[in-house]
């Protein structure tokens, strides 16, 4: 285990509305651990909405904007505009937005935000489905998934989309992947984009135990997993030019199905299914060791 | 007071008198997109943040959705904020125009009334702002490019005071193109009409607060009972504004504007640039001994339904002159006016005409021709529609 201290301060309470095991409350937890209370927190429709908790209450120790679904980048311009005016160029103001709020109906309002170069951080935090509305996929459910609106005689049929793609198109000054599996390497990226002028974009994949139909104690494991079998890569985007991979390191990768067969949103699949998206993956992680490569 | 008279005379459009407005009312954070026949609001906007005239954040975003959420998180965030659009713009906005007044935002914007497609079409009519009566903006129609730049900035006094968002209202073209002469008042007296907004909440690190969340029944109610109150005190704040406004500048519009109504035997109701010709047809037929009035209505909502049924109360007949429609039903503004006065002793008989959508012309001709429709009939009729080809 490498030496790393988390930071102490605490900004968020544990009287939050996440479901058990939630790796989009822990995301939360790290994100502001990495920021500080000089934070503004602009919350989309999404799982959030609830977790944060209801009028009269918060779970957050820092100001929260709940804004409409397609808003969050936007809202978050928003805010940023209004505190640069009034002489406040330090508070940093994070969007906090969903796969759903931010692979589909917010990608508009993100894509201009990004090529406007708004001075935020945007991070999405990625279970893969419109698990707030009760699991039905969205343009982040993995390729052939279950959700309610993919049933098993008919799983999801197209690849995830491809979001960081999308986003290092834009040349932002800063994009990576992250999970709370690997929290030095979360809270360094959180923190690196604090330290950098523009939009910051970090892709979180944020496991839901009622979503995924996995056990509520992993959260961890799964997010590691994801990781060692190159589903979700760890990796690092400077102006959509300078690729860095984080994790896995190592040639070694563990099959896909290990990651795999731990949830039940993927218990349908057959040997060839399993290949299937065997081949996806493979295909992907050389595009990124191209990339990689490419850009040292 | 003596009216203080110490602005500069400038002939500009109805939209550059809302892009001064805007300028003298200071705002802070401008978040705007394209369309006809609104642009050139947020043209000369832009030019006036680039040459440095205004101090000012303008967030040149992809759509009018992302304008009106860009103000939702600016005005939370402490800035006066404004923006204009038109048509299809506004209706794009209709989601965020609901959040804006629900968070008791004072936003301001100009909306340059142009007919919903399809059919395309440029021209004025006043469908779109009047498809966002309930989403608690208030609203208020302008006859003349003084009256705009007037306007925008009683806005917000108005909005800052009572915390609802304001949207005034002008016609495409007859207004948004056309040059008059104006007064562009003084700076220094206008910040001494309109003081730097501070909220009492906002987006604040040392004061951390959750602004708009998930509300159960036992409380949502309540946050809707206190926007209908605020609109009920904008009534009163409306009139304040105008007052104070009229000691400064020497300008005052009310909230409605009768002419020449008090012995009128029939009443014309009108909004927007169309009052300005009723006006002449009303001081023609005077002329000639007929007993006829207008009633003009500048602010729509709040509804000043008390001011609505004074002005008409001694009338025998009302004739409104609708520049849209409720389809399956009929003119809006007529519908307003039939509810104000149901519950009153004496009701006057009311006429309903839907005329100029799409920016037909609505000439003195065609006013008089509703006039003498109107004097012709001896029982009221809910929709009449003028000069339509059959």
């Amino acid at each position: 285990m490498r030496n790393f201290t988390l930071p102490e301060r605490e900004l968020m309470g544990s009287g939050h509305l996440g479901c058990q095991g939630c790796g989009g409350a822990l995301a939360m937890r790290y994100a502001l651990k990495a920021l500080g209370e000089k934070t503004i927190v602009v919350i989309p429709a999404c799982c959030w909405t609830i977790i944060a908790g209801p009028f009269p209450y918060t779970s957050l120790k820092v100001p929260v904007l709940h804004t409409a679904f397609e808003t969050a980048a936007v809202a978050a311009s928003g805010v940023r505009a209004a505190l640069d005016i009034q002489g406040d160029t330090e508070t940093t103001v994070l969007a906090w937005a969903g796969d759903g709020g931010t692979f589909d109906i917010g990608l508009q309002s993100l894509s201009g935000a990004a090529e406007r170069n708004e001075n935020i951080i945007y991070i999405c935090y990625d279970n893969e489905a419109y698990m707030n509305t009760g699991i039905q996929r969205s343009g982040a459910t993995p390729f052939l998934a279950w959700t309610t609106t993919t049933p098993e005689k008919t799983p999801k049929s197209e690849p995830k989309k491809d979001i960081m793609a999308i986003m290092v198109a834009h040349r932002i000054p800063y994009a990576a992947t992250a999970t709370v599996a690997y929290p030095d390497d979360f809270i360094r990226k959180v923190q690196k984009a604090k330290s950098i002028y523009g939009t910051k974009f970090l892709h979180v994949l944020a496991p839901c135990p009622p979503g995924w139909k996995a056990p509520s104690e992993w959260a961890i494991k799964l997010s590691r997993l994801a990781v060692q079998t190159r589903v979700f890569p760890l990796y690092e985007v400077e102006n959509g030019e300078r690729y860095t991979l984080n994790e896995p390191k190592d040639d070694t990768a563990l099959p896909v199905s290990e990651y795999l067969k731990l949830q039940g949103r993927f218990s349908h699949l057959t040997e060839k299914d399993i290949q299937a998206i065997q081949d996806l993956i493979d295909k992907r992680w050389q595009r990124l060791l191209r990339q990689v490569r490419e850009s040292a | 007071m003596t009216p203080t008279l110490t602005g500069t005379k400038k002939v500009v459009t109805g939209n550059h008198a809302v892009s001064y407005g805007a300028m003298l009312a200071r705002v802070q954070v401008i978040s705007a997109y394209p369309i006809t026949p609104q642009t050139q609001i947020v043209e000369l906007l832009s030019e006036m943040c680039a040459n440095g005239t205004l101090r000012a954040k303008f967030i040149k975003v992809e759509s009018e959705h992302s304008a009106m959420a860009a103000l939702v998180g600016a005005a939370s965030a402490g800035a006066r904020t404004f923006t204009a659009t038109s048509a299809h713009g506004l209706a794009l906005m209709h989601e965020m125009l609901h959040w804006a007044a629900g968070a008791r935002l004072p936003i301001v914007m100009a909306n340059v009334n142009r007919a919903m497609g399809p059919p395309w079409s440029v021209w004025t009519d006043q469908n779109d702002s009047l498809s966002q009566r309930d989403v608690g903006w208030m609203q208020v129609y302008c006859e003349s490019n003084q009256e705009v730049l007037d306007t925008v900035i009683q806005a917000y006094k108005v909005a800052e005071t009572v915390l609802m968002p304001a949207m005034l209202v002008l016609d495409a073209f007859v207004l948004s193109h056309t040059a008059e002469q104006i007064e562009i008042p003084d700076q220094a007296l206008v910040d001494r009409y309109l003081p730097p907004y501070q909220p009492v909440y906002k987006l604040d690190v040392s004061d951390p607060r959750s602004f708009g969340a998930l509300a159960p029944p036992d409380l949502y109610m309540e946050l809707r009972y206190k926007m209908h109150k605020a609109m009920e005190d904008a009534l009163t704040e409306w009139a304040r504004a105008d007052e104070e406004y009229y000691e400064l500048f020497g300008r005052r519009y009310g909230l409605i504007e009768p002419y020449r109504a008090d012995d009128a035997d029939l009443i014309l109701v009108t909004s927007g640039t169309v009052t300005s010709t009723a006006r002449d047809v009303i001081d023609e037929l005077r002329a000639a001994g007929r007993r006829v009035g207008l009633l003009k209505i500048r602010v729509f909502r709040p509804f000043p339904a008390q001011l609505v049924r004074e002005a008409l109360a001694n009338a025998q007949k009302v004739a409104v002159i609708d520049r849209n429609i409720s389809f399956g039903m009929g003119g809006i503004f007529a519908q307003e006016i039939k509810s104000a006065l149901y519950n009153a002793p004496d009701r006057p008989l009311i006429f309903g005409f839907v005329a100029g959508l799409g920016g037909r012309d609505i000439t003195p001709t065609v006013i008089r021709e509703i006039i003498e429709y109107t004097e012709s009939r001896d029982e009221p009729e809910d929709l009449i529609w003028v000069g339509v080809k059959r």
